[in-house]
């Protein structure tokens, strides 16, 4: 019998709601779901919440009663953001949060190195903002239990999930013990130790590095902008690495890397911890200033992928599909970019508009993306905790090189997640003008954001379903396009089109930018009326054309979505 | 190893000497970070990595 604890988690910060468990006696007999996802953490929750966007309903099952412990994901990039408002919470993540743009890393005393991230006017959202992943999960949750097509059991634990023809029996503990349900699908969000993955015996593929880090948020009260800090090699721990984060409610994040051999259990005593914490204040010199803790863990950096998410009626995602090291913050920021991307092509399928190839490009776009991450995060991995004596010995010879050589600088940047492009991606179209372009979003890269007006950004207007941006100053739509556009949507496929250029709405679409001083057609490389871009539902390019005509239109549909 | 820039006979005595006594200079423990340091600077003058690689390469035959 599962018995999560109904004791409220412990912090200085944030009051935990203890929510009721899901007991199948409630509730009336239930027939195969279509799709069932287990975990309720960021990946899990945006894959119900874009699964209902697209009218695909969800069980989400939750083996805790209550949020996360502790702050645990905190840094959420422009990208995830531009996720999170197509799911309806970027306000309150806004609201709540802390932006920044810059990082400092200091050697001996001297800061040797600030990354500036660009901060481009068309952009809505700030290169990262902190937020507390309680919040983060808070806000999610709150869309969740807003929306009809998403149900959320909190206290169900799976324990068993076995493949059947076309479907899979999951077995689920409650407090009142074990109940059966069927899906169509069953997607394992459960985390970076997934039990589901373990069950299956499925191995991961990449390197395990050997420092392990300790996490530690804290309250107090320091003068410091919110800009991310790296200390390299300090006198209180030598060879070691330092970072410090601001977060919202006066917490502060400090991450520090451990002496070889140390264990975690010896890391994380109080009196280990105080020792610490306090020798760190000393050395930025804020020795003596009252803190107080309020949560602590440790981890060990990894770069492992499973080589394929899709097994059977199981698709993996988030963490429990890679396990990718914090360093540029690769975590929750890459699992909203894989939560995104399933839930379409998951929604797709079960909807009958593409057949179970979509799925299998799901997986191989999301392995592609994870595997570029491990190969970005491996080099900030080996400078961050180099994992043998050469690393070492180069880490080491930068550090000192870099108080006075300006070349070596830039290998302290840590490479911030950033969206994978789908370059290759089999649902591009061939037959378009991609190459032609000069500027503008390419085959498979996500949308160039664009400033309309005061608080008025192209990205809010997109996303749901297709997006076709078509530039034109006609008063209408072209018939064979349109013809296309019908025929598509009478299919069941969400196609909406955006008129680009015209002053009135132009007839046929679905809404008008007017974009008088031409500054979208320009971010975009149009350099005349009758240009497009297709986007798929998670808003990355799949065509584009210098001059749109009915027949290449339906090919890049039909090649954005196989049958 | 053969380069189109070679260093003339004097000139190689002049980095040999400079050389050893800058590593005797480092000390033992120093002496890896020293040459280290001194490699990444060289290769930055290079500005090649591929002929920086031959270099490693001609560097790790008959250790």
């Amino acid at each position: 019998m599962h018995q999560p604890t109904t004791e409220a988690r412990p912090s200085i910060y944030y009051q935990y709601q203890v929510f009721q468990p899901w007991l199948a006696s409630r509730h009336p007999a239930q027939k195969r779901q279509q799709v069932v996802i287990v975990g309720s953490g960021p990946s899990g929750m945006v894959t119900a919440l874009e699964l209902a966007r697209h009218g695909v309903a969800s069980v989400v099952l939750s083996a805790e009663l209550q949020f996360s412990q502790g702050s645990r994901a905190i840094c959420f990039t422009r990208r995830s953001m531009e996720i999170l408002q197509q799911v309806g919470v970027a306000e309150r993540m806004t609201e709540g949060g802390l932006p920044w743009r810059f990082g400092n890393s200091f050697y001996r005393g001297q800061r040797v190195f600030r990354m500036e991230a660009p901060h481009d006017p068309d952009d809505r959202f700030f290169p990262i903002i902190n937020v507390q992943q309680q919040y983060m999960e808070e806000y999610l949750h709150d869309a969740c239990q807003a929306n009809p097509l998403i149900e959320l059991r909190w206290g169900n634990q799976v324990v068993q999930v076995e493949q059947q023809d076309g479907y899979a029996r999951v077995t689920v503990d409650t407090p009142e013990g074990e109940y059966q349900l069927e899906s169509d699908w069953v997607v394992a969000a459960d985390g970076g130790r997934s039990p589901i993955r373990s069950a299956m015996e499925l191995q991961m593929e990449g390197a395990s590095y050997e420092g392990f880090f300790v996490i530690a948020d804290i309250k107090i009260d320091l003068p410091l902008p919110t800009e991310r800090l790296a200390y390299f090699d300090p006198e209180w721990n030598p060879g070691n690495t330092i970072l410090m984060h601001r977060e919202p409610n006066g917490i502060w994040r400090v991450d520090y890397q451990l002496p070889v051999g140390e264990t975690p259990e010896e890391a994380l005593r109080p009196e280990s911890l105080k020792a610490r914490i306090d020798a760190q204040l000393e050395m930025i010199g804020f020795g003596g200033t009252p803190w107080e803790m309020d949560w602590s863990s440790v981890y060990s950096a990894r770069t492992l992928t499973l080589p394929d998410y899709l097994h059977g009626s199981v698709i993996f995602t988030g963490d429990a599909a890679h396990l990718l090291p914090i360093f540029g913050v690769r975590g929750a920021n890459t699992a909203f970019q894989d939560a995104q991307s399933l839930a379409w092509h998951l929604a797709f399928v079960v909807k009958g508009l593409a057949g179970p190839q979509l799925l299998a490009n799901h997986s191989a776009e999301r392995v592609g993306a994870a595997r570029e991450i491990i190969d970005e995060a491996g080099k900030s991995t080996r400078f961050m905790t180099p994992p043998s004596a050469g690393f070492r010995l180069l880490r080491d010879a930068v550090l000192s090189l870099s108080l006075t050589q300006e070349f070596v600088r830039p290998l302290y940047h840590w490479r911030t997640s950033r969206p994978h492009e789908y370059t290759h991606s089999m649902l591009n179209s061939a037959g378009d003008d991609n190459r032609l372009f000069t500027a503008g979003p390419a085959h498979g890269a996500p949308p160039q954001n664009v400033r309309l007006g005061a608080d008025d950004f192209l990205l809010d207007h997109l996303g749901g379903g297709f997006d076709l941006l078509y530039f034109t100053e006609a008063a209408a739509l072209p018939a064979p396009l349109q013809q296309v556009v019908d025929v598509t949507r009478a299919r069941g496929v969400p196609l909406r089109v955006t008129a680009v250029g015209a002053a009135r709405p132009v007839a046929g679409a679905d809404q008008t930018l007017a974009d008088a001083d031409g500054h979208l057609r320009a971010r975009y490389g149009v350099q005349a009326s009758g240009a497009a871009y297709l986007l798929r539902p998670d808003q990355h390019v799949c065509a584009r054309w210098l001059t749109l005509d009915a027949t290449r239109l339906q090919a890049a549909l039909a090649t954005a979505l196989p049958q | 190893m053969t380069t189109a820039n070679a260093l003339t006979i004097p000139g190689l005595e002049t980095v040999y000497d400079a050389l050893a006594t800058a590593i005797d200079q480092a000390g033992p423990e120093k002496a890896q970070l020293f040459l280290v340091k001194l490699a990444l600077l060289n290769a930055n003058a290079l500005a090649d990595p591929e002929q920086f690689s031959g270099h490693i390469d001609a560097a790790l035959k008959d250790l």
